[in-house]
């Protein structure tokens, strides 16, 4: 186990105005039970899991509530005892409507556990990666990808290098960080069943140097490691936190484009995803929790919470104090992929990492206007596009040419749209263009990308 | 005089000679006899080149008028009476000629009366806004008012008025671009006679859209029992059934939803 400064660093990416200092030293607390619990049934990239309840059930914590449809798909588990008291349909955060069972909880403490493992040195792999699945385990930076999905990697696909994801990128949200800090033993386990089930023979956590803290715990939690373990300190910078920008930075290696970590042999896991699989293991506990950070500088008391997944997002900041009257902006996730939202009636999921309240003061406030080819978007492009370009074509409503200069390989960072001098909403014109090619490929899906 | 001007006055002239030639022999030898009915039948057509006949626009349509035996009603804006002229032109039958229709915009949620739930400040396009947070109206099924159909319109027959699309049927040729074009597809193209419709496209039960907009569908089903079965309530909303005969002006005082309108 060793610690040691990446030499590489991706291309292109910014220095935002972290603002972490506010919660990034407040422990990560517990919430009283909400009243109404709305679990969706599409915390998870892929399909949406199928009710298995009715209205009126009583139902135990960690009950099984809609269960994996499909491949790429999750099961969703109740986080608390109680009553369901309605299936209905509640918008998510990214303004669509998703099916979600409303839980009325009872207090009482009647749980629901699967077998836990006695120990993970010597488990057979399937029967953790079948575990991992059945806990309903997804990828927690963001995305959501279903973990058992990821750790099953085809026939013929040699995975090498773990690596750990604890860049934490995003402004303002110090979850993982204060999951590294509170929680690294567990972390520390949740990386060893990772590396045994993927056979992997390098492991990398990645962390920002701008956590200082974390870095150190993590040192210590993982100092009775063997084999090629190491703390991989990377600079920070935005979007290091990126999965294809952080196995650059870590490894040195390019993700082909249109292929996958898993076609450079390697697997990028976050810390809090690490977590659940610990808890799935040797607990034998469902992903029906996670830490989520609420701030910004339109809430009273901006900390870092450990919420059930299904925790209405006004719930969260009562439980902050509430906001100050001059709120302007509510975003759900960090400030530069996050999604605004338009109303408060918004529930958790197992994605959510962070609440953002924001005052004007703390907002863009700005007209777009004519590109000046400055080049500075591709500059900042971390995926080596031109978003100018791009932009314009989308504009022009000449999406085919958007397209042939790769439009679909923008991650919708933001880097771009953050260093436009014109104030171009760059990465909503991306939204939009993306839209509507996936639409044309829905229609003819002969012409799908080979 | 200069030899130079001499020389270049007869390399020019002998190549402007040269190339007179053989442009002459080539419009002799080359030509491509083009039909002369297709010229007059583009004549009978309006030259919008709107496409809403299904052909590349309107020479295209004569072409495949005169050439592949194309039917003669389809092109809205002329009507009938153009089929009658291309008829006449070809001495062939012109059809009943095509009903005349025109785009509607299924919404009559203006800013006085429908809610907006948050505040867009991003791209001035309705695709743009309705991929952000679903969009910004109250009412997740109602006209975004970014005027996406406005601009997709080639005669400017739309126009947004209190903060939604409203079409003028005088002008409207019925090319369906807007059709296309509002994501929200609120847009359906009705028989131009037709004078009674219900401006509502919402889905969701009555308390949910009274919540959001004053002028929605309540799905109460009032206006099935005074205009028999030319309305029909499918779900929670109310649809007009185009092809029966719709006159009854009581629908629109007994409205309850304030929905059902001349336009």
């Amino acid at each position: 186990m060793k610690t040691e400064k990446s030499t590489f660093n991706f291309k292109g990416g910014i220095h935002p105005q972290y603002f972490k200092d506010v919660t990034s030293g407040s422990a990560i607390r517990s919430i009283p039970t909400p009243e109404h619990l709305f679990v969706s049934t599409q915390q998870h990239l892929g399909a949406a899991a199928k009710v298995v309840v009715k209205q009126g059930d009583a139902i135990k914590r960690n009950q099984l509530i809609g269960e994996q449809n499909g491949h790429i798909s999750a099961p969703v588990h109740a986080p608390v005892a109680g009553k369901v008291s309605a299936i209905v349909s509640v918008p998510t955060a990214a303004g669509r409507m998703s099916q979600a069972v409303i839980i009325e909880p009872n207090g009482s403490d009647e749980v629901d556990f699967y077998e836990p493992f006695k120990e993970w040195q010597g488990a057979n792999e399937k029967a953790m990666i079948a575990r991992i699945k059945e806990a309903g385990v997804v990828g927690m930076g963001g995305a959501g990808f279903p973990t058992g999905v990821k750790l099953s990697p085809p026939p013929g696909k040699k995975i090498d290098t773990l690596i750990i994801n604890g860049a934490e990128c995003e402004p303002y949200l110090t979850a993982d960080h204060r999951m590294m800090v509170e929680r690294a033993n567990e972390i520390h386990i949740g990386i060893e069943i990772l590396r045994t089930i993927l056979g992997a023979r390098t492991v990398r956590v990645a962390i920002e140097d701008n956590k200082s803290d974390a870095i150190q715990i993590m040192e210590a939690a993982l100092k009775k490691m063997t084999g090629d373990v190491a703390i991989s300190v990377l600079e920070t910078s935005y979007p290091q936190g990126a999965e294809k920008q952080q196995i650059f930075s870590v490894t040195g290696r390019e993700v082909p484009r249109g292929g996958l970590p898993m076609d450079i042999g390697c697997v990028v896991e976050n810390v809090s995803t690490a977590y659940a699989v610990y808890d799935a293991i040797m607990k034998g506990q469902p992903l029906t929790y996670r830490a989520i950070t609420v701030t910004g500088d339109a809430i009273e008391n901006p900390s870092n919470l450990w919420v059930p997944c299904g925790t209405q997002y006004q719930t969260l900041l009562s439980a902050c104090g509430g906001l100050t009257s001059h709120v302007t902006k509510v975003v759900s996730g960090g400030p530069m992929m996050g999604f605004a939202v338009s109303g408060l009636d918004v529930p958790t999921t197992k994605t959510s990492s962070g609440l953002l309240c924001l005052t004007q003061a703390r907002l863009a406030n700005y007209t777009s206007q004519a590109c000046i080819s400055c080049g500075r978007c591709v500059e900042a492009c971390p995926m080596r596009l031109i978003p100018s370009e791009m932009s314009q074509f989308i504009e022009a409503e000449d999406v085919a040419s958007a397209e042939q200069i790769a439009l679909m390989d923008c991650v919708e960072c933001g880097s771009c749209a953050f260093v436009c001098p014109a104030h171009r909403p760059l990465v909503h014109h991306f939204r939009r263009g993306k839209g509507v090619v996936l639409a044309k490929r829905a229609a003819s899906p002969s012409t799908a990308r080979k | 005089m200069d030899p130079i001007i001499i020389s270049s006055t007869f390399w020019i002239g002998g190549v402007g000679l040269v190339s007179a030639i053989a442009l002459a022999v080539a419009d002799k030898f080359l030509t491509v006899p083009e039909d002369p009915l297709i010229a007059k039948v583009t004549e009978c057509l309006p030259g919008a080149n709107c496409g809403g006949c299904g052909f590349a626009g309107c020479a295209d349509y004569a072409r495949a008028i005169v050439k592949e035996d194309a039917e003669l009603n389809l092109c809205a804006p002329v009507g009938s009476a153009g089929a009658r002229a291309i008829g006449a032109v070809l001495g062939r039958d012109p059809g009943t000629g095509a009903e005349r229709k025109v785009a509607l915009v299924l919404c009559c949620g203006d800013f006085t009366e429908a809610l907006r739930r948050s505040y867009y400040n991003g791209i001035a396009e309705c695709s743009a806004a309705q991929a952000t947070a679903g969009g910004d109206k109250g009412c997740t099924y109602g006209c975004l008012g970014y005027a996406s159909c406005v601009r997709s319109c080639p005669v400017q027959a739309i126009r947004l008025e209190k903060g939604i699309a409203k079409v003028n049927k005088k002008l409207c040729i019925s090319c369906a671009k807007c059709v296309a074009t509002c994501p929200r597809k609120l847009i359906k193209l009705v028989p131009f006679k037709a004078e009674i419709h219900v401006l509502c496209s919402s889905q969701d039960k009555g308390p949910v859209v009274k919540k959001v907009c004053g002028t929605g569908c309540l799905g109460c089903k009032i206006c099935t029992k005074l205009a028999g079965d030319a309305i029909i309530v499918d779900g929670f909303l109310a649809k007009v059934d185009y092809s029966k005969e719709l006159n009854n002006p009581d629908l629109i005082t007994k409205c309850p939803g304030k929905c059902i309108r001349l336009a």
